[in-house]
């Protein structure tokens, strides 16, 4: 009788047992070749160059496809297909493009690719169109040289379109992919899955949200080829849990978007390392200055915020060290600024914190404008967009308590924070935000996206929506905006600087650390604009 | 006949309108989509022509009378995150789906019904108890703990099993399928663990208490008076009697299992229909969210139709009541 159910039983497992006993799969094209695999917790989006300005989207696919003139490891511009470029007025830029490059299919780059590309770009559905506010015409002079014509002088021009990458006239026009997808028709776009550039790998096949297979282009133009891999295989995986799993396992050599609790972990598992560095973008507070009432407070008929030494108080009481070491895990770079090492016009003098007020001085501060018994706010916080945001705002309701200003959080999902307390609704009083001036890798961008008055019409300070303005600052960016020569225009950003840290106008907190994983035998190098580059991946 | 037939197609389109229109307006609660499509830097006057552009700013019910109109002509439009067709969207993943809920079903089936009958012969046996301690942990345990667990066992540990991912897949037709691959049967096996273990359990404890019931009946105990084998009762007679409510309870889990497959989906990066909706709702992927559930929305009133169906075929009692009251 129990021969009998025992039998079952057995059988039933068969199947399971038959498989687990099967021998391991063995990884078939380590033999021929290296392959690099890696994974994400989001997939590639698109596999279009100007469907979406993302990090990721862009870094990826710039393995593909490549720009006029690319970042180096220490994100300086440096020839890519352009070999040379200028200005040869303020409003008039050239580039001169390489010549013998040949696009995936084998068909030569001219400079028809490149104006075809560049107004592609600049065309409709493209997501990249703030990269050609300042553009008139371009156009083609010879097969070898593009000329740009500017409506002011632009001298970030070159540095801007290390973000435009350039794609095969003839294969989109073949596939009638001559504009970037629309999302209002019913129709797919070629270029959305596939590709055709020039760049060190070449797009194998394509499943989106499951994986994206690269080879390796052998008639690369760049013969300095610093990879020694035949393929790479990137993977979405969602779950934090199971992307480390998978890394120290040993099924991906590595991980790009790393839990900060699993840094510990991995650091310690002797087959693994953790690359980390201060990423260039910058987490600050900001206040609604514009209101003459705060829409949330106890304060009736004025805004405290008005008021420097409030915004001053509040600021000397807020220890990013502390926030470092506790909410942070060491994982974070307090700075002083609105702009991050790496970036051109950050000022290294300038980034120091005045020091930290005793609870008593804050206090008296607060007295002094007329606060004795301090007052209660809400500070707007995202809970999923930057690393640990909702913890930071929590450890700063703790420290701006001791001064006695009562916060109320109100944390959201970005989908919903950002809607609210952007312009131009800017429903807030005390917002936390973070940017990398991802565009231009300038201090430029911060000035006129986040500090310059807030002016639907030209388009400045459209990311200021606590509206802060100091004429003499938007005088000093306008003037930068068009400088072109580097020492005026490095003493005009200092003095920029000195106003709004002055000012006390925003709160910067600290650059996130960009947090990569990786197996020990995978060398690889880090950018702070987090710009992961197949290009420089050695497998040993 | 055919008048209950049309009176339920009838009803039917009505929960799917009532479907549709509860996540539609649930939906608007996201948060706004146009905040996960552009860049940082995107101007807020290009935000507002692209919300304008999709029509985000029109009053729900006009949104509402255009979905459900492009929906009745099959056009879901293209995935606000991707810019791919909605429909192929899906159906790319539907494979991955049902075969995963497939194989879970049946390791539920197949280990559930062999440890119910043992534990219900030996009632009393040490083994009996340990299958009954093992199932509590099915039922008690969430889902993703099972199954991050079992990675780090089978992945981490030992390295014999992938911890993520379909393995190796072959198309046939429009069908990607991992039953052909050595590769693609590793990767099944432990997602279809997690997502059945729950189901096993219950299985298990259907068929157990069912057996134990069954085995105190008089005609089990005239067939041992018989003097038939044993394999010939636990399985001829006794087994066979337990199977109704097993496979009314199994039915009815399919659609479960389905729907379980979200989080078992997410744990294992299995691409499937449940990890796009994961996706699509944290990038408030509008299109994609309600072509998903209407779908499955379509899904269950297509399975409840059916069974009522099967149930006037199978029962004549039904028919004579309908008769009844048609006289009446």
């Amino acid at each position: 009788m129990t021969f009998e159910t025992r039998r079952l039983i057995l059988a039933g497992g068969a199947a399971l047992a038959l498989a687990l006993a099967a021998p391991i799969a063995s990884a078939p094209a380590e033999a021929q070749g290296k392959t690099f695999r890696w994974a994400n917790d989001g997939d590639v989006n698109s596999m279009d160059p100007y469907s979406r300005n993302e990090t990721f989207l862009l870094a990826f696919l710039q393995n593909i496809y490549e720009p006029l003139a690319r970042r180096d490891k220490n994100l300086k511009l440096e020839p890519a297909l352009a070999v040379k470029w200028g200005q040869t007025s303020p409003t008039t830029w050239f580039f001169d493009l390489r010549q013998g490059v040949k696009f995936h299919d084998g068909t030569p780059l001219t400079a028809d690719d490149v104006v075809f590309s560049l107004n592609r770009a600049n065309g409709k559905g493209s997501n990249m169109l703030g990269y050609f506010a300042t553009v008139k015409a371009i156009r083609k002079v010879s097969d070898f040289r593009v000329e740009v014509d500017t409506n002011v002088p632009d001298p970030l021009l070159a540095s801007k379109w290390a973000q435009i990458f350039i794609m095969s006239k003839a294969w989109a026009e073949k596939n009638k992919a001559e504009t970037v997808g629309d999302l209002t028709k019913n129709e797919e776009n070629f270029a959305t899955r596939n590709a055709m550039g020039t760049g060190p790998f070449k797009l194998k096949s394509r499943e989106p949200d499951v994986k994206t297979v690269l080879e390796a282009n052998k008639d690369w133009w760049d013969k300095k080829v610093e990879h020694n891999l035949t393929e790479v295989v990137f993977s979405r995986i969602a779950n934090a849990a199971t992307r480390v799993a998978a890394l120290r396992s040993g099924e991906i050599d590595m991980v790009y978007t790393v839990p900060p609790q699993d840094t510990d972990t991995l650091a310690k598992d002797p087959n693994t390392k953790i690359l980390q560095g201060p990423e260039t973008r910058v987490v600050y507070l900001g206040f609604d200055v514009f209101r003459d009432e705060l829409l949330y407070s106890s304060v009736k008929g004025k805004n405290p915020f008005k008021d420097k030494r409030v915004r001053e108080a509040i600021y000397r009481s807020i220890d990013v060290d502390a926030i470092k070491r506790t909410v942070m895990r060491g994982q974070s770079f307090p700075t002083a600024l609105m702009v991050a090492p790496g970036i051109n016009g950050y000022t290294k003098e300038l980034d120091k914190r005045p020091a930290l007020l005793k609870p008593e001085q804050a206090k008296k501060m607060l007295a002094d404008a007329g606060y004795p018994q301090g007052f209660e706010v809400t500070l707007d916080c995202p809970t999923d967009r930057y690393v640990n945001d909702e913890k930071i705002c929590q450890a700063i309701v703790g420290m701006l308590a001791r001064i006695g200003v009562k916060i109320n959080l109100r944390a959201q999902t970005r989908l919903k924070y950002f809607a609210q307390i952007l312009l131009p609704k800017a429903d807030m009083s005390f917002y936390m935000l973070g940017w990398s001036p991802a565009a231009t890798y300038d201090v430029h961008d911060v000035f006129i996206n986040l500090i310059q008055t807030s002016n639907a019409e030209t388009k400045k300070g459209q990311f200021n929506p606590g509206r802060y303005s100091n004429p003499k600052f938007d005088e000093l960016a306008d003037k930068i905006q068009v400088e072109t020569d580097t020492a005026k225009r490095n003493a005009m950003i200092a003095e920029a600087t000195k106003i709004y840290t002055g000012d006390f106008g925003y709160i910067p907190l600290h650059q996130q650390a960009v947090i990569w994983a990786a197996r020990k035998n995978v060398d690889l190098v880090q950018t702070a604009d987090n710009s992961f580059q197949i290009r420089w991946v050695r497998i040993k | 006949m055919i008048a209950f037939l049309i009176r339920r197609l009838f009803q039917a389109a009505i929960v799917m309108l009532t479907v549709a229109l509860i996540s539609f307006v649930l939906f608007n609660y996201v948060g706004d989509p146009i905040n996960a499509m552009v860049g940082q830097d995107t101007s807020l006057q290009d935000r507002e022509k692209l919300r304008q552009d999709l029509g985000l700013n029109d009053p729900i019910p006009i949104r509402f009378a255009r979905f459900v109109a492009n929906a009745a002509q099959g056009q879901f439009g293209l995935s606000y995150r991707t810019a791919e067709p909605v429909g192929r969207m899906i159906l790319e993943r539907l494979p991955a789906t049902l075969e995963l809920s497939l194989v879970a079903g049946l390791f539920a089936l197949c280990v559930g019904v062999p440890m119910g009958v043992y534990s219900g012969l030996h009632p009393k046996s040490w083994v009996s108890r340990i299958l009954q301690a093992v199932s509590l942990i099915g039922i008690s345990l969430p889902t993703f703990l099972i199954g991050i667990l079992l990675i780090l066992i089978f992945a981490v540990g030992l390295g014999v099993l992938p911890s993520f991912g379909r393995g190796e897949t072959v198309k046939l037709g429009g069908w990607t399928t991992g039953y052909l691959t050595v590769a693609g049967l590793k990767a099944l096996i432990l997602p279809s663990i997690t997502l059945g273990l729950f189901q096993l359990t219950l299985i298990m404890r259907i068929v157990r208490s069912e057996m134990l019931e069954v085995m105190r009946t008089d005609y089990v105990k005239f067939a041992r008076a018989r003097g038939l084998t044993s394999r010939a009762i636990n399985f001829g007679h006794a087994l066979k009697n337990t199977l109704v409510p097993v496979i009314t309870i199994t039915g009815l889990q399919l659609g479960q299992l389905i729907a379980f497959a979200i989080i078992t989906e997410t744990v294992f990066a299995w691409p499937g229909v449940g990890q796009l909706f994961v996706t699509s709702v944290y990038s408030a992927d509008m299109p994609v969210m309600s072509a998903y559930l209407a779908l499955i929305g379509f899904l269950f009133v297509t399975i409840n139709l059916l069974v009522d169906l099967l149930y006037i075929a199978i029962d004549p009692r039904l028919r004579t009541a309908q008769a009844a009251t048609r006289a009446a």
